[in-house]
């Protein structure tokens, strides 16, 4: 761990003050500082490589085109994709659910087929799901989680019936932390013959990941939560997947060929690239993907394995204080949802901030998660690579503060 | 910026005892205000009596600071006309936009009628808050509108 607490040093952002304090970032669910090494990557290609991708019969051209593709090929080895035709690049995961929505969903539902959801699914991937499901006459169905805040597999084999024709499942859940048993629904989706897709924005950064051995059908995450710019991300299909699916958008770039009146779509992946795409935050994945892969995804879990721990434990010591989520790290990444007594988590926040510590308030995203647990909002802090002990004891420091302004025993 | 000018007693003790809290059967003008980022939310019924609010109920949840706000000015517009909530209004919305100032309120400035609302001047100085004690008074102009077209303004 004191290794990986060195990495601080490569993140710009975390030298600086915030309210005449140290900046002690815990909002990593929602976007993830950067590191040098992907701004000066980023800043390299504007300086020396800029020029658009797959067209142009220059040399300069060509260096953009490889650079951009070279991104694609480090993204797809780094989930260990099968080949990187199985990558897809996109806005992030919200525009690659809504590739696979509308791409595969509006072609292939009918009337009655069912969307078999969770209960903790973020937004971005209900949604969708719900738009497809008016345009289609499809209906959702959820399955629950149990008290444990996991997803409760006993209904699966209720839930998972024949009129099922796509499962989303969220990798990780970026309120409670709670990590799916994803292969395992998978299987089972994949015997009642429903494609599965997963939504990996909090999976991809944090835990290690390989897409063959899931046996999913689509995978969707993004590069800002993974040290990365904001603006691209992945989708993930199975390369049959992605061969059977009509692209989402129409446009330059994704064509083989247009005349007046119809089109024949280019290769995947560049079927459904449509536009010039964001090459220099490409090349920005690709930095922030290789600044992982040295560290070591094993040992990025690790380290957040252990700093959730000391997290959770000293967390559980105040008084008042409630965490949604499981219990055992094992089951769970470094989400960390909590109230605190009767303040509200927009206080916590500001207390927080006038104390250097960012962490974020509200429902995150996942209204109906939050109906579930009967809270209208909670506070979050989340960990990743950079944060260190000293970042949760000055939390906790904060909510010592809170509870002395709130006159909270 | 202290936080301690934040969270005053009396912000507090609206929060924990909200004042006018509830519902109206029969209201003559209702509002809901919600913050989707945040999700604050409240609901406002209103009697009116001609020009005159008569009884004011809320209900709402939310963070302190908009929970409070809603108390506050439930207290400070019952038996008010509407000319006299519409200057009220105009106080309030002054007093959060005033940048500096620890002066303290004289009777010139616009915070010096407020009363209890006074305590909210130091949600100013956290410009991220101020929407939260916001949201009931644009409720308010919401459920005054509705009830009936403003003659003139």
């Amino acid at each position: 761990m004191s290794e990986l607490a060195r990495l601080a040093a490569d993140f710009p952002i975390l030298g600086r003050e915030m309210n005449h304090r140290r900046l002690v970032y815990l909002d990593s669910a929602a976007t993830t500082q950067k590191p040098v090494q992907v701004l000066e990557a980023m800043d390299a290609f504007y300086r020396r490589h800029n020029a658009n991708v797959h067209r142009g019969a220059y040399a300069l051209a060509g260096e953009a085109t490889d650079l951009y593709e070279g991104a694609r090929a480090k993204v797809a080895a780094f989930i260990h994709a099968a080949s990187p035709r199985e990558v897809v690049f996109t806005r992030g995961t919200t525009s690659a659910i809504n590739t696979v929505a509308y791409g595969w969903g509006l072609y292939r539902l009918r009337p009655g087929d069912r969307i078999l959801l969770t209960v903790m699914e973020h937004h971005s991937n209900v949604v969708p799901w719900q738009l497809v499901a008016h345009h289609t006459g499809a209906e959702l169905a959820y399955l629950p989680m149990d008290r444990e805040f996991q997803v409760d597999l006993t209904a699966l084999g209720e839930l998972l019936d024949e009129r099922v024709k796509v499962v989303g499942i969220t990798g990780m859940s970026n309120v409670l932390g709670t990590i799916p048993p994803v292969a395992e629904v998978a299987a089972a989706a994949r015997q009642a013959g429903a494609i599965t897709v997963v939504d990996a924005a909090q999976m991809a950064p944090h835990v290690p990941l390989d897409v063959q051995a899931l046996g999913a059908d689509f995978l969707a995450f993004s590069a800002h939560k993974m040290l990365g710019p904001t603006g691209i991300g992945a989708l993930w299909g199975r390369l049959d997947r992605l061969e059977a699916m009509e692209p989402a958008e129409g446009g330059g770039e994704m064509i083989s060929d247009v005349d007046l009146h119809h089109s024949t779509w280019a290769e995947v992946p560049q079927k459904f690239e449509a536009g010039t795409p964001p090459v220099a935050e490409a090349v920005g994945f690709g930095a922030a993907v290789d600044y992982l892969s040295a560290i070591g995804m094993d040992a990025v879990r690790e380290h957040e394995v252990g700093l959730t721990a000391y997290a959770l434990e000293r967390l559980s010591a105040v008084p008042g204080l409630t965490l949604h989520g499981p219990a055992d790290v094992a089951a769970r990444g470094g989400v960390i949802s909590f109230t605190l007594a009767d303040i509200h988590p927009h206080d916590l926040a500001t207390i927080l901030d006038q104390q250097g510590v960012a962490i974020r308030a509200g429902h995150h995203c996942a209204r109906p998660l939050h109906r579930l647990l009967d809270v209208p909002a909670t506070a979050r802090a989340s960990l990743y690579v950079y944060n260190t002990r000293e970042d949760v004891d000055a939390l906790l420091a904060g909510l010592g503060e809170a509870r002395r302004l709130f006159g909270v025993p | 910026m202290s936080l301690d000018d934040l969270y005053r007693e009396v912000i507090l003790d609206h929060y924990r005892n909200p004042r006018q809290r509830g519902s109206l059967e029969h209201p003559d003008a209702h509002a809901e205000g919600q913050n989707p980022l945040c999700g604050d939310e409240i609901s406002l019924d209103l009697a009116l009596e001609g020009d005159r609010v008569t009884d004011v109920r809320i209900l709402g949840r939310g963070c302190s600071i908009s929970q409070a706000s809603a108390s506050m000015m439930a207290e400070a517009i019952l038996g008010k006309t509407r000319a006299e909530i519409g200057e009220l209004t105009r106080r309030f919305k002054v007093m959060m936009e005033i940048e500096e100032g620890d002066a303290g309120l004289d009777e010139e400035r616009p915070g010096a009628a407020l009363g209890d609302l006074e305590a909210l001047q130091g949600v100013r100085r956290f410009p991220v808050r101020i929407k939260c004690a916001d949201l009931p008074w644009v409720t308010l102009a919401d459920a005054l509108g509705a009830s009936s077209p403003p003659a003139g303004d």
